[in-house]
Order: structure tokens, then C-alpha cells, then sequence
């Protein structure tokens, strides 16, 4: 009994001193960090992870925050699991003196998830290249913002860029292309727009389930191995890439006629596999691995400042990632601002910045990210963006860009995104807004 | 003296019988309801702390609650009937499931005419998930009438990796969704909206208060006496004269409906979308530690392991931080998993019956203060 008064004596202790520096600074905009620095998607978490904290400290060391107002951030560790990532995002939703500006969980299921919540709770949902694609449509979705492509956007930019090898989309033809997917949210959203592809092109068209987290995966190989497909689509994340590729490898499948999405073309994917990688393919979410103008700002005042998070993983693809969300969110924060003025803002707020935002050319390179990202701009229809993706291509040491931008045809897409979005308005009884008179 | 029960005479059968018979049981749990019920409300609304903000609601107790209850369910199966089972993810899936196409509307279409069932209240679906669940149950119990122990865990461990694919695979169950991902309908119960923290908690609060008692109930009467019968040593219940095909299914029955009900609300509650990987393989585990540690065999043990369970870890993670200690965040997750486990090894060493022994003790110990022995 005395063990027990003591458990709760000491619990009560520590419950009273979380009270304590809950209380947050006043002029400080809080940004909640969902990361997953352990796990087996850890390797893919830490890069992005990494990036996304970087450029926040370097927005709070060389400008002193966004227009002046600090930004003052918290790591919560999901080991990208659902339920411990809803947790996280209650448990960081309300601190500072505004809550939450906006949110990017990096998991699809997580994403599915907090799409229920915030609107109750009014956060912004950014989740940059990921999540539901149908949440392009803002009048339904007026709080997700999947800034810059979405699974349906890299399939049908995989399929172009088969057939611009193959030498036009007549010789797809016939073809067969097999998809190696992740068996969750993540890995089915490509689907419907890849069997609506099969459809127009012609080509045969087959899914691949992995099962999490993607260690096992001899019986799909073997599979492909009898099937012989043109060309393997590889939807994986975390360690299910780099087996995906030593297994491809094992049974002889030729790397070069391996496209992953934008999720299965960083280092981590194909280092661990070795020169087995030489030859894949993958999506480019834009930006390329390297350094460019940001990076010697982020030199000078964070990593000379000893600031940086990052270790081995610096201006790797993840990490620049982590970069471009960072900057992203924190650009449609200072968007807000123009209109709310310089002080923390809440959800609301931010959500009419993410709206608003424009990143125009000049912008983009005025921020230091030229030739990491093209004009993005946002509205009430489309919370997308932009359309455009690249091919890259791993060496063996460094990935090379081997093709240009290709457009995803909006005219497949669009109807699929407003068929899904009108179906989940029906089944949630959401009124779609107007676009017209929203502002 | 703290306890002392001197001078409460039990003058009526009723008295006698009654799920609490000591006054100071009752008075405590009176209290410790009105708490529940009144107290957490009224602190939530006045927003003192810890009930400022909705993190505790939304994120420990409903939660809590939920797994407490779907704990209280696999107790009836394995503490009480002693029958080991790895499926309670699947079978709290298939609640969920079910009240997600009852609430949505199932069509079958056959040969000769189509069954078609328009979406359901909320209340009815989550209640028809519960009884969709315990169909199942029965069917998968009717193994246990020939094997037994690690065997009967084995097949259920069946049951939980068929349902796993049943759900991920066959389209049907997600309404045809293109992600695999399904969303439940908005809580309309008899036209009231439950959409604010405290609403859900309260509406978990009342399910689990429900079950709970009806499961007290069931346990110390004739049904509860065959299941501990046959848990202690089912030949010598047989010829006493208890049925194990009657006793054993019952037994999957009611903890498959109480398992599928909490399944229900944990996909339309908590998590409000949700996708087969919520009710793997380590939910099952979860559940089955939860009633290990907080005692085989006790309703009270079931909310005991699912506080310990749950809410042990999420408290752990955040003392770090909130005691200002420099350590990052994948130091303390991977610190919360040795520190969590050895509490476990700690516990079951200590005190191998779960913590509804250590309070059974406490209370002996309270009774015959200040002696104890």
C-alpha cells in the first residue's frame, strides 16, 4: 500500500510540474512536430523530420521568426502509428498562446485521421505530397491542403513517363504494368487513377499488395518474377523500399524498369540495397538532393551556430523536403500576417493565408529555393497547386535527373477528384462551400 | 479502522446478495460515479486543470474508457471462462465493421432479389456490431469444445489474421472506397449530435458503465459460476453437471458482443476513420496484457490494466520534457519501452495475479488496521 501512495504521490509531482512551462510565451507562433525517429520508417522520419525542424530554427536565427513573431516548435515522436499519432496531435494542438498553426503528420493514416478532427478543432492540415487526393477539392476540404501533388498526380506522371520511354502512349498498348504497393491508405490511393489509366492506354494493369511493414515480400517477387511486367510501380515507404529493391535484384527484375513514387526515391530507399540500386527509378516531388541557395543560409546560421539538427542526412532528398514543407507553411503563416497582422495567429487565420498563398517565381527564389520548386499558388477549388513532377534516376551514388517536367492531365484527374470528394460530402453531410463568394 | 465493517448486519436476502456488500464499497463507488459522471463535466466546463483543454478527454480517457471496456469483454472469455484468445482485434474490428455498414446501409444483391437494409441509427448500428461480433464469436468458440490452451490461442490467432484480410481485402466491408479507408457516419442519437469531447467521453462513460454492470452481474450469477467452473477444471464441471458447449459459447458470446460494442466505439468515437491496421495483431496483444496485468478474473482488474496499459506509457513519454530534461524524442519513445516492460517483469513478479490482487490486499489490510498481517 505505502508503493502505491508513493506511485501517486510521485505521479501527482509530476502531473503538477507539466502545469508548470505549459504556460507558453506570448509573442511566439507554436508549430507542432509530428515526427517518427524510431520505428521501421524511421530511416524516411529522420531525414524529413530533420529538414522541417532546420529551416523553422533557420527562419528564428536569421529573421528572428516569420515578420518578427518567433516560432516557437515541439517534436512528438508516432513512430507513424494512427492512434499514437492522434495522440501527439492532441497533445500539441493547444499549446502556445494560439494552438497549433498548422499540422503535417507525414502518414497517410494519420492524415485520414486528423481529416475527421480539424475541423472541429480549426488547424490547417498540410500534408505535402501525401495523403487523400481528393482533398485537392477545398470546397469540401476547406482545411487540407496537399500542397503540390498527390498519389493520383505521381500516377499518372509514372504513366507518362512510361510512355514517353516506350516512345508514345500507343505502345502502352498491351503493356503490363504491376504496381507494389504498401497495403494501407498510402499505398491504395494510386489505384483508381492507375486502373483508369489501364483503362484509356490500354495497358494491363495489376496490384501488388506488401504487408506492413514491408520486410517480407519474396512471394510478390516471385509473383513478378512469372508474371514479367514492363514495368513495376513501387509504392513503399521506410525499409519496404531498399527490401523492395534488393528482392527485385534477387529475382533478376531489371532496376531501370522500376519507377517508385515520390516516397520511394531518397537515399535511405536505395543505399542499404547497394550497387543492386543502380538504375532505379523514382518520382521527383520537384526538388532534387543537393544543396541550393537556402542551403548557405541554413550553413551560416544554423549549422555554423551548431543548430542543426540534421547529421549525415543534410540536403538529402527527405531533408530538402522537410525544407519546402517547412517553408511552405511558414510562407502562408506570413501570408496571413499581411492580413492579421504581425502577431501569432491561430488555425483560422492561417488556413485564409494557406488560401491566399502565391508563391510566385520570384518569391521562390527570393526564399532560396529556386529549382527546388516551381509557382505554387492555392485557392479555394485547389488546394493542390501544381501539377508537375520530374523523373530521377539513382547511379549508384547520387540521383540523377533524367527527364523533364511532365503535367499531370487534370482532364483524368479532376473528374476523380470531384466524384471522391462529392462522395465523402455525402457520407460526412458536408455542404460544399461556394468558391465564388468565399474569400 | 479505515474499514471496518463492524456493525453492518445483513438483515435480507437482498443484502446479502448485493454486488457491493460492505457500505464503504458502495459509498466509494457512489462517489467515484458521481466523479465520472458529474464531477469530470463540471471541471471540464469551469476548465480547471488537468480538464482544461480537450487533451485529456480526447486523448486518455476516451480512449481509456473504450479499451477498459473491450478488456472487461476478453476478461468474461479468459479470466472468467479461462479460454485464451489472440482475436479480440479482429473481433473489435468486426464490430466496428458492422456498425459501419449498418450505419451506411447494406446491400446484398442476390440471384433472385437483393437484401437491402437502409443505414441504420447510430445506437442500433453500434449495438448490431455487437451482435454481429458475438455470432462470430460463436462460430470461432466452437473450436474451444475440443482444444484447449495454447491450442485454442492459436486459433483464434486464426480468427484475428482471417478478419485482418477479410477487411483489408474484400471491398464490400469499406463501401468500395478507393483508399481502404473508411469514415463513420456523424453521432446523431435520437437527433442530438455528440460532437464535443466531454459528449463522447460521457456516451463512452455510459456504455462502459452499462457493460460493466451487466458484466459484474453475469459473473456472480449461475452463467459466471459455470464459466468459473469450467475455467477451474472443466471435467469435474461436466460432471457436476455444467454443459461446456452451452457454458464456453455463452462465454464467447457475451465477451465477442462486449469486445465488438467496444470495437464500435473506438472506430466511431475515437478514431472517427479508420483502416484494418487499428485492429492488428498488437491491439489483441494489447488487450490480452491488459487483462493479464490487471488481474484474470475481475471486472475491476480490467480497468486497472487498461489505465496501466494505456495511459502508462503516455505519461511516461511526457515527464521528460515536462521536467525540462534535454533528451530527444526517439530517446525517450525507445526509454518509455524499457521502462514499460520492466514495470511489467516488476509487476508479474511482485504480484502475478494483476493488480486487482494488490487491491484486494490493500483492502484486507485496510480492513484489519492497524494489524495487518
Amino acid at each position: 500500500m505505502k508503493k502505491v501512495i508513493l506511485a501517486f504521490a510521485v505521479a501527482a509531482l509530476c502531473t503538477s510540474i507539466d502545469a508548470g512551462p505549459a504556460a507558453a510565451q506570448q509573442n511566439e507562433q507554436f508549430l507542432p512536430a509530428l515526427v517518427y525517429r524510431t520505428g521501421p520508417y524511421a530511416p524516411n522520419g529522420i531525414p524529413f523530420a530533420d529538414g522541417v525542424i532546420d529551416y523553422w530554427t533557420l527562419l528564428n536565427e536569421r529573421d528572428g521568426g516569420i515578420n518578427g513573431v518567433k516560432i516557437a516548435f515541439e517534436e512528438c515522436e508516432t513512430g507513424y502509428d494512427t492512434a499514437k499519432g492522434v495522440e501527439c496531435y492532441e497533445r500539441l494542438k493547444a499549446k502556445g498562446s494560439t494552438g497549433a498553426g498548422y499540422v503535417s503528420p507525414l502518414s497517410t493514416g494519420i492524415t485520414f485521421a486528423l481529416t475527421e478532427k480539424v475541423p472541429g478543432d480549426k488547424i490547417p492540415l498540410l500534408t505535402m505530397g501525401y495523403g487523400r487526393s481528393e482533398s485537392r477539392n477545398g470546397a469540401i476540404f476547406p482545411w487540407n491542403f496537399i500542397a503540390i501533388g498527390s498519389y493520383w498526380t505521381a500516377a499518372d506522371v509514372a504513366i507518362q513517363h512510361i510512355a514517353k520511354e516506350l516512345g508514345g502512349f500507343d505502345k502502352l498498348k498491351g503493356k503490363k504494368i504491376s504496381l507494389v504497393y504498401h497495403d494501407s491508405p498510402y499505398g491504395k490511393e494510386p489505384i483508381p487513377a492507375l486502373e483508369e489509366r489501364a483503362r484509356l492506354n490500354g495497358f494491363t494493369f495489376k496490384a501488388i499488395p506488401v504487408t506492413h511493414p514491408g520486410v517480407e515480400q519474396k512471394s510478390q517477387w516471385l509473383a513478378i518474377r512469372q508474371d514479367r511486367p514492363d514495368y513495376v510501380l513501387l509504392w513503399g515507404w521506410g525499409v519496404m523500399n531498399s527490401t523492395a529493391i534488393k528482392e527485385a535484384a534477387g529475382v533478376g527484375y531489371p532496376r531501370d524498369k522500376m519507377i517508385g513514387v515520390w516516397w520511394s526515391g531518397a537515399e535511405p530507399d536505395v543505399t542499404p540495397a547497394g550497387d543492386q540500386a543502380s538504375g532505379y527509378k523514382a518520382l521527383m516531388l520537384q526538388h532534387p538532393a543537393g544543396k541550393f541557395a537556402v542551403h548557405q543560409d541554413l550553413d551560416k546560421f544554423v549549422v555554423a551556430r551548431g543548430k542543426s539538427v540534421a547529421k549525415d542526412d543534410y540536403a538529402q532528398v527527405l531533408y530538402n523536403r522537410g525544407l519546402l514543407n517547412s517553408m511552405i507553411g511558414t510562407e502562408a503563416i506570413r501570408t496571413a500576417m499581411k492580413k492579421y497582422g504581425n502577431k501569432p495567429l491561430n488555425g483560422e487565420q492561417i488556413r485564409w493565408g494557406f488560401e491566399n498563398l502565391n508563391l510566385t517565381a520570384a518569391r521562390i527564389k527570393e526564399l532560396g529555393f529556386d529549382g527546388m520548386l516551381g509557382p505554387l499558388a492555392f485557392s479555394c477549388e485547389d488546394h493542390q497547386g501544381a501539377d508537375v513532377a520530374r523523373v530521377q534516376q539513382w547511379d549508384g551514388k547520387a540521383w540523377k535527373i533524367i527527364s523533364d517536367y511532365y503535367t499531370a492531365d487534370r482532364k483524368i484527374l479532376d473528374p476523380m477528384v470531384k466524384d471522391a470528394s462529392a462522395k465523402y460530402g455525402e457520407e460526412k453531410k458536408i455542404t460544399a462551400r461556394d468558391c465564388t463568394k468565399d474569400s | 479502522m479505515l474499514y471496518r465493517e463492524a456493525g453492518q448486519f445483513k438483515t435480507s436476502y437482498a443484502d446479502d446478495m448485493a454486488v457491493f456488500p460492505i457500505r464503504q464499497d458502495r459509498i466509494a463507488l457512489w462517489l467515484f460515479l458521481a466523479m465520472a459522471f458529474v464531477g469530470v463535466p463540471v471541471l471540464d466546463a469551469m476548465n480547471i486543470w488537468p480538464f482544461a483543454g480537450e487533451y485529456l478527454l480526447r486523448a486518455i480517457l476516451i480512449p481509456f474508457l473504450i479499451l477498459a471496456l473491450a478488456a472487461v469483454g476478453l476478461n468474461i472469455l479468459t479470466g472468467y471462462c479461462g479460454q485464451l484468445s489472440l482475436g479480440s482485434g479482429a473481433f473489435m474490428a468486426i464490430g466496428a465493421y458492422s456498425a459501419y455498414k449498418f450505419g451506411t446501409g447494406v446491400t446484398i444483391p442476390l440471384e433472385i432479389f437483393t437484401i437491402a437494409i437502409p443505414p441504420l441509427p447510430v445506437l442500433p448500428s453500434i449495438l448490431l456490431g455487437g451482435v454481429i461480433s458475438a455470432v462470430v464469436g460463436i462460430l470461432f468458440g466452437i473450436p474451444s469444445l475440443r482444444i484447449k490452451g495454447l491450442y485454442l490461442a492459436v486459433a483464434t490467432l486464426a480468427a484475428q489474421f482471417f478478419f485482418d484480410w477479410l477487411f483489408i481485402r474484400v471491398k464490400w466491408f469499406t463501401n468500395y472506397t478507393s483508399s481502404g479507408s473508411v469514415t463513420a457516419p456523424a453521432l446523431d442519437f435520437f437527433g442530438f449530435t455528440v460532437n464535443t469531447p466531454i459528449e463522447r467521453y460521457l456516451l463512452c462513460l455510459i456504455f462502459v458503465t452499462v457493460f460493466a454492470l451487466i458484466a459484474k452481474n453475469l459473473v456472480r450469477g449461475n452463467i459466471g459460476r459455470q464459466w468459473m467452473a469450467i475455467r477451474d477444471m472443466d471435467i469435474a464441471a461436466e460432471l457436476i453437471g455444467i454443459r461446456p458447449l452451452y457454458a464456453k459459447l455463452s462465454a464467447f458470446a457475451v465477451s465477442s458482443f462486449i469486445v465488438g460494442v467496444s470495437g464500435a466505439l473506438w472506430a466511431y468515437v475515437y478514431l472517427g476513420s479508420w483502416e484494418p491496421l487499428a485492429f492488428n495483431i498488437d491491439r489483441s496483444f494489447q488487450l490480452l496484457f491488459m487483462v493479464i496485468i490487471g488481474g484474470l478474473g475481475s471486472i475491476l482488474g480490467a480497468f486497472l490494466g487498461a489505465a496501466f496499459i494505456l495511459v502508462l506509457p503516455i505519461f511516461l513519454d511526457q515527464v521528460p520534457h515536462a521536467l525540462g530534461m534535454p533528451l530527444s524524442v526517439e530517446f525517450v519513445s525507445l526509454l518509455v519501452f524499457i521502462v514499460t516492460g520492466a514495470l511489467i517483469c516488476w509487476l508479474l513478479i511482485v504480484e502475478p495475479h494483476g493488480f486487482a490482487r494488490l487491491w484486494s490486499i490493500g483492502k484486507e489490510k485496510l480492513r484489519i488496521w492497524p494489524y495487518p498481517y
